[in-house]
């Protein structure tokens, strides 16, 4: 069996998920990454996307969350999302509209904010596929 | 002298009112439970914001690329009170004690020859500043439509303040709600949001692991753009969670006073009541041995 260390999955409403765990599969700003017992201290923005956790009390979970930012600070790591759903809660139609918002606040936009917001609502149609 | 029914039409109508202010005290109970769990269900991801932004303010200090938004456009001229309050009445002094604490802020800036805008978050504040200060009213963002606050009308709330800073319509801001201390007290509150170095240096002590080096991804500064708006959004979720406790629990014992007031008003008018009774069967009586002594 893998070391674990402890995790804790937070959101402003409250606080979703603590416990030990063995991994973390988070969706980077940089790209995919994983956070296992012993990693280095590290602060890393997320992107909206799907998160995954194993080894933990319930086995692997996955739980989609709305961006946010990871702080792993040597012994213990805490995931702030802006909002987060574990996947099995999630409807396609919960994902159209969370995508409907977000094309909605991307018209109003311009420029390179306006590709950001794209970006963003490329990434939630690829989450909409994989659930 | 009131005649017997128009002491027994009050009566009826104070037992109304009585019942009115009843249920909506249990009402107020039942929702105070609910936002006083919700308030407390967010101080989790509240504090691990403010030691994340205070080690990261660490490691930035000095550099000339943090977000303004984090150290203010270094001027002072122009604040604007984020006044928050409820949407409806009947809660005591609550909504007042919060624009009350703002209008006194806002005279002092104003004597200090500060420019002064107000940003009203709640209807009952509007509707008092309006009175005050009708041209410094920049907005008024109502949740008449929204049953349950959640992080969504922070968003809004703090993606305006955002928007409206970039834009140069005001150097400072500050946050004004009502503190939930206890169902009895609640503490009127300002709370600086733009800049927030200020707030950053007080958490900054109960930073964990201090002196760990971290690696960022991508860099600091980057993350710490995306961050202070976020914050932003936070500390506005914080002050609106803690102003619906603050309002379910300052009418709860504003009702409670009104069912007490009502309960004393019935055995008073009852008394006054029983009263006037007696005396008019008594009056009825010496009529008729009077009556009948003439015979």
């Amino acid at each position: 069996m893998a070391a674990t260390f402890p995790f804790e999955l937070v959101s402003p409403e409250k606080l979703l998920f603590s416990g030990d765990v063995e991994a973390v599969l988070l969706p980077g700003a940089e790209g995919e990454l994983q956070v296992m017992a012993g990693h280095a201290p590290l602060l890393a923005l997320l992107e909206p996307g799907i998160m995954e956790v194993t080894g933990g009390p319930a086995g692997k979970q996955r739980v989609f969350i709305d961006g946010g930012f990871c702080d792993m600070n040597g012994e213990s790591c805490t995931v702030l999302a802006e909002a987060a759903t574990a996947v099995e809660d999630l409807s396609a139609e919960a994902m159209d509209e969370i995508i409907a918002e977000a094309e909605e606040a991307a018209a109003a936009l311009e420029g390179g904010e306006r590709d950001e917001a794209n970006r963003r609502i490329a990434t939630l149609r690829t989450v909409k596929a994989a659930i | 002298m009131p005649s017997l029914k128009d002491l027994k039409v009050r009566i009826a109508s104070v037992k109304a009112t009585q019942k009115i202010t009843k249920a909506m005290q249990l009402v107020a109970a039942a929702k105070l439970r609910r936002a006083q769990e919700a308030a407390e269900a967010s101080r989790p991801y509240a504090e691990r914001m403010a030691a994340v932004l205070a080690n990261l303010a660490q490691m930035t200090a000095g550099d000339p690329d943090a977000p303004v938004l984090m150290t203010g456009n270094g001027k002072s001229d122009t604040h604007l009170l984020v006044v928050c309050t409820a949407e409806r009445g009947l809660c005591g002094g609550f909504n007042s004690s919060i624009v009350r604490k703002a209008v006194f802020d806002a005279r002092d800036l104003m004597a200090a020859g500060k420019e002064v805008k107000f940003l009203c978050v709640g209807r009952k504040g509007f509707d008092i500043l309006r009175r005050l200060f009708r041209e410094q009213i920049v907005g008024l963002i109502d949740f008449k439509s929204v049953r349950r606050v959640g992080f969504q009308q922070a968003h809004e709330v703090g993606d305006k303040l955002v928007d409206m800073f970039e834009a140069g319509e005001f150097d400072v801001a500050t946050l004004y709600y009502a503190e939930f201390r206890s169902v009895i007290s609640q503490k009127p509150t300002g709370l600086q949001l733009i800049p927030a170095a200020a707030e950053v240096h007080a958490s900054e002590e109960d930073t964990h692991a201090g002196n760990a080096v971290y690696e960022y991804e991508p860099d600091a500064t980057d993350i710490l753009d995306a961050l202070v708006p976020r914050n932003i959004r936070v500390q506005i979720f914080r002050a609106l969670l803690e102003n619906a406790a603050s309002e379910q629990g300052a009418r709860m014992s504003a009702m409670d006073n009104a069912t007490r007031n009502a309960g004393e008003m019935i055995d008073r008018l009852t008394l006054q009541y029983n009263r006037t009774r007696q005396a008019q069967i008594t009056k009825e009586l010496i009529e008729i041995i009077s009556g009948a002594e003439a015979l």
